[in-house]
């Protein structure tokens, strides 16, 4: 097996909890890598410490014990402004900034890295052709003025703005109506494979995860329970991934009860 | 005669370059240093729970000093830096008007900018601020990007608030030597001269609103950024800055700068003294409405060139003397205490301005009290009202100590007033001033001292250090000396309060030479 790009060892992150309350071991010594190219989807309620492995990767949170290597590289020893602007990181509900419009949201880190200003509008529009938005329409909108879902692609745009090899994304089709909620995912898969990107997506959802990703990492109570494809997912003995994939098997079967195929009528 | 055909309103107008000017100028300059140390301050504390208590509990603090004791305060806090300033490096600097106004002021600023800054920055959403971090920005890219422009009209309304608060408290830096539209008001109210009080009044809530407004157009010019707007702003602030600046170029450094207290007899001898000084060639200025505290210390420091004081009150206040003594000695032993700070004792102008216990002259009549020693036995019965400052002045220790004196009640009250109140029986006895017009008007009579408990206040023209030899500017105020009795400057003092045209310190004094002069 080739170097994973994002690596994992024995990380481990506590939170002080509240007055005299015994700390939060929000990550329990994780292990987990994720390979050049690999879609991951790290699925876990709220409280499992998803979120926060997530950030430890571009050193938005620390790690107190363990090793997390990102392109072969210890986080600890990368300057964490430089490490951030070359991971992309979608937010949960965009996470753009008000005061600025859409073309200044999605070329903020070139500006940043001193991108000259032709070469950002150039950029600005191939992403917003990238994330199927009118560039002419889009471009000057204040996010005020957009839906979640354009909201989320202006989001997804940034994030890929600086051209980077990973893409790190929190929930981030967690507040769209479904069928928003699909075409992005769809779209985005596309990119992924398009840009030949890393992805490591944060998600509650089963259905989403499988149908998106290439492997899936299971967390609950800040530990890695399972990780794999859907398929060795299945096969884990753990009652609590058993009870995960439950609701995406019921949810199958149902719709093929209640949508039946063309053929079968 | 209509309220606007009144011909203060010109007068009132002609000053409006200089005390606008100078309240522009000390405002933009305190609020300039006000934002200059909170922003900064308000920026470091924000994510520090302690020091943020700390300084908006003093910010807090500063704000519930009233304005006029904040000013006052600063004088003597600089007066010893420029002391100590002056022995360790060399270097002094007049403790004076502008420098102790900027800075009372700048700190009055800080508790809007402050708690409007941690507010604001405060408020903006935590997602924002990470989304920030994660984009790459470092901690103050993120501030000037993100924070700072998401919390800018929070801020704006508390710079809007400073400004307005500045302006308006600017007014009271009249008594510490600073010019400004105080001026109006501190004049207007000891010469009641009510249309100066309202100009000044209206002068500073205008320039108070014009500002804010300024600010206001900035802010929208930033949050919509319109350049255009916030531009046109920028340049209305820097035209009102400019403008003000034009008068002080202007200004001749050789002018004679005649000092005046805060009453109307000050007023009037102040304008009488710029008048004799102008009719002999030189250009002179006047600095008016000054408190009893700071005169003093301004003329030996050479702010001002000039002025009237009263023998009692440096011998008490300045210098304090508890003994009293004869009228010509006590004058020659102040002339030599003088002496030895460089200051020239010109001369005496002939009148005193004492303090005196006054009464109705029918109710003394008919209760046969003619002297403090009569009053004694009946002062348990009745109530006594003075200035703000008689019960705190040794004057008032030593007439209870010589006579026995014991009130009913005791009040405070604005000079203007008691007279009035003596007449109309609401107190029985007030402190009054030996010289003032009102006496006579009432029909109120001054009780004798026979045992000489409240010193002799003779009128005396004083000169600053480096005017001792200007023997042209001692010729010019020569023939007023001697030449003021008492009743001439009731007189005077009883048209200032006219309340009229005519009751100007310019026209009053313009009278009073024609009386004496000649």
């Amino acid at each position: 097996m080739q170097t994973p790009l994002i690596a994992f060892a024995h990380v481990g992150k506590s939170f002080a909890g509240g007055r005299g309350a015994q700390p939060v071991r929000a990550v329990d010594d994780v292990s987990l890598a994720v390979a050049e190219g690999e879609f991951l989807a790290i699925v876990g309620g709220s409280g499992s410490g998803k979120t926060t492995l997530l950030r430890l990767a571009n050193r938005l949170i620390e790690a107190d014990h363990g090793t997390i290597t990102v392109e072969g590289e210890d986080v600890r020893s990368v300057d964490p402004i430089q490490l951030r602007r070359r991971i992309g990181y979608v937010f949960q509900s965009g996470g753009l900034f008000p005061h600025f419009s859409v073309a200044g949201n999605i070329g903020v880190t070139p500006k940043l890295i001193g991108t000259p200003p032709h070469d950002i509008a150039a950029r600005v529009d191939e992403l917003l052709d990238l994330v199927r938005l009118d560039r002419t329409l889009y471009r000057d909108r204040f996010p005020h003025e957009l839906s979640g879902g354009q909201r989320q692609r202006v989001g997804v745009a940034r994030a890929l703005a600086a051209k980077p090899r990973i893409v790190l994304m929190d929930e981030p089709f967690g507040a769209l109506d479904p069928l928003t909620r699909d075409a992005l995912g769809d779209d985005y898969r596309d990119l992924h494979r398009k840009l030949k990107l890393t992805t490591v997506m944060i998600t509650h959802d089963m259905t989403e995860a499988i149908l998106l990703a290439d492997r899936i990492a299971v967390m609950r109570g800040g530990k890695l329970l399972a990780q794999g494809t859907p398929a060795q997912l299945s096969r884990s003995g753990d009652a609590y991934v058993g009870e995960l994939l439950r609701t995406p098997r019921r949810q199958a079967e149902r719709l093929n009860e209640l949508l039946p195929r063309d053929d079968s009528a | 005669m209509s309220l606007f055909s009144d011909p203060r309103w010109g007068e009132a107008l002609a000053h409006l370059p200089d005390y606008l000017g100078n309240h522009v100028r000390v405002s933009v300059t305190a609020l300039a240093l006000g934002l200059a140390v909170s922003l900064p301050l308000a920026i470091a504390v924000r994510h520090r729970p302690v020091p943020r208590g700390a300084l908006l509990g003093l910010a807090s603090i500063v704000q519930t000093v009233p304005g006029l004791a904040l000013l006052a305060l600063f004088y003597p806090l600089l007066l010893a830096l420029a002391a100590l300033s002056l022995s360790w490096f060399g270097v002094g600097f007049s403790a004076f008007g502008f420098l102790p106004a900027v800075l009372a002021l700048a700190l009055y600023s800080m508790l809007p900018v402050l708690r409007n800054t941690i507010t604001g920055l405060g408020g903006v959403d935590p997602a924002i601020t990470e989304a920030a971090q994660g984009v790459g920005m470092t901690p103050r890219q993120s501030l000037f990007q993100v924070e700072l422009p998401l919390a800018l009209p929070v801020m704006m309304a508390g710079i809007r608030t400073a400004a307005v608060w500045v302006i308006g408290t600017a007014t009271l830096s009249t008594p510490i030597g600073q010019t400004s539209l105080g001026n109006y008001i501190f004049a207007g109210l000891q010469t009641q001269n009510w249309v100066f009080v309202l100009f000044g009044c209206l002068a500073a809530a205008v320039l108070a609103l014009a500002v804010d407004q300024l600010l206001a157009l900035i802010e929208a010019g930033i949050r919509h950024r319109s350049r255009l707007r916030a531009l046109a702003g920028g340049i209305g602030i820097a035209a009102l800055v400019a403008a003000t600046l034009v008068p002080s170029v202007a200004r001749s450094p050789t002018s004679v700068v005649v000092g005046a207290k805060t009453f109307a007899e000050q007023y009037v001898l102040s304008a009488l003294m710029a008048q004799r000084l102008r009719a002999a060639g030189f250009s002179a200025s006047s600095r008016e409405g000054l408190g009893s505290n700071v005169i003093f210390e301004a003329l030996a420091a050479g702010d001002i060139d000039v002025y009237v004081d009263y023998s009692g009150t440096l011998w008490a206040n300045q210098f304090h003397r508890t003994d009293i003594k004869p009228r010509g000695e006590l004058l020659a032993e102040l002339k030599a205490t003088l002496a030895r700070q460089n200051v020239t004792l010109l001369g005496e102008l002939g009148f005193e301005n004492a303090y005196a216990l006054v009464m109705p002259r029918k109710r003394a009549e008919e209760k046969g009290i003619r002297s403090i020693s009569d009053l004694a036995a009946h002062a348990a019965t009745m109530s006594m009202a003075a200035d703000y400052e008689f019960f705190s002045r040794p004057e008032w220790a030593g007439l209870q100590k010589a006579y026995g004196l014991k009130f009913r009640t005791q009040r405070q009250m604005q000079p203007d007033f008691m007279y009035a109140a003596a007449a109309s029986g609401e107190v029985d006895i007030i402190a009054g001033y030996t010289s003032d017009g009102l006496i006579a008007k009432y029909d109120l009579v001054v009780l004798g001292d026979s045992k000489h408990a409240i010193p002799p206040y003779d009128a005396i023209i004083l000169l600053a250090p480096k005017r001792a030899k200007d023997e042209a500017l001692r010729a010019a105020l020569a023939p007023l000396l001697g030449r003021i009795d008492i009743a001439t400057m009731r007189e005077a003092n009883l048209r200032a309060a006219g309340g009229d045209g005519a009751s100007s310190p310019d026209a009053v004094a313009r009278w009073l030479w024609d009386k004496v002069g000649k």
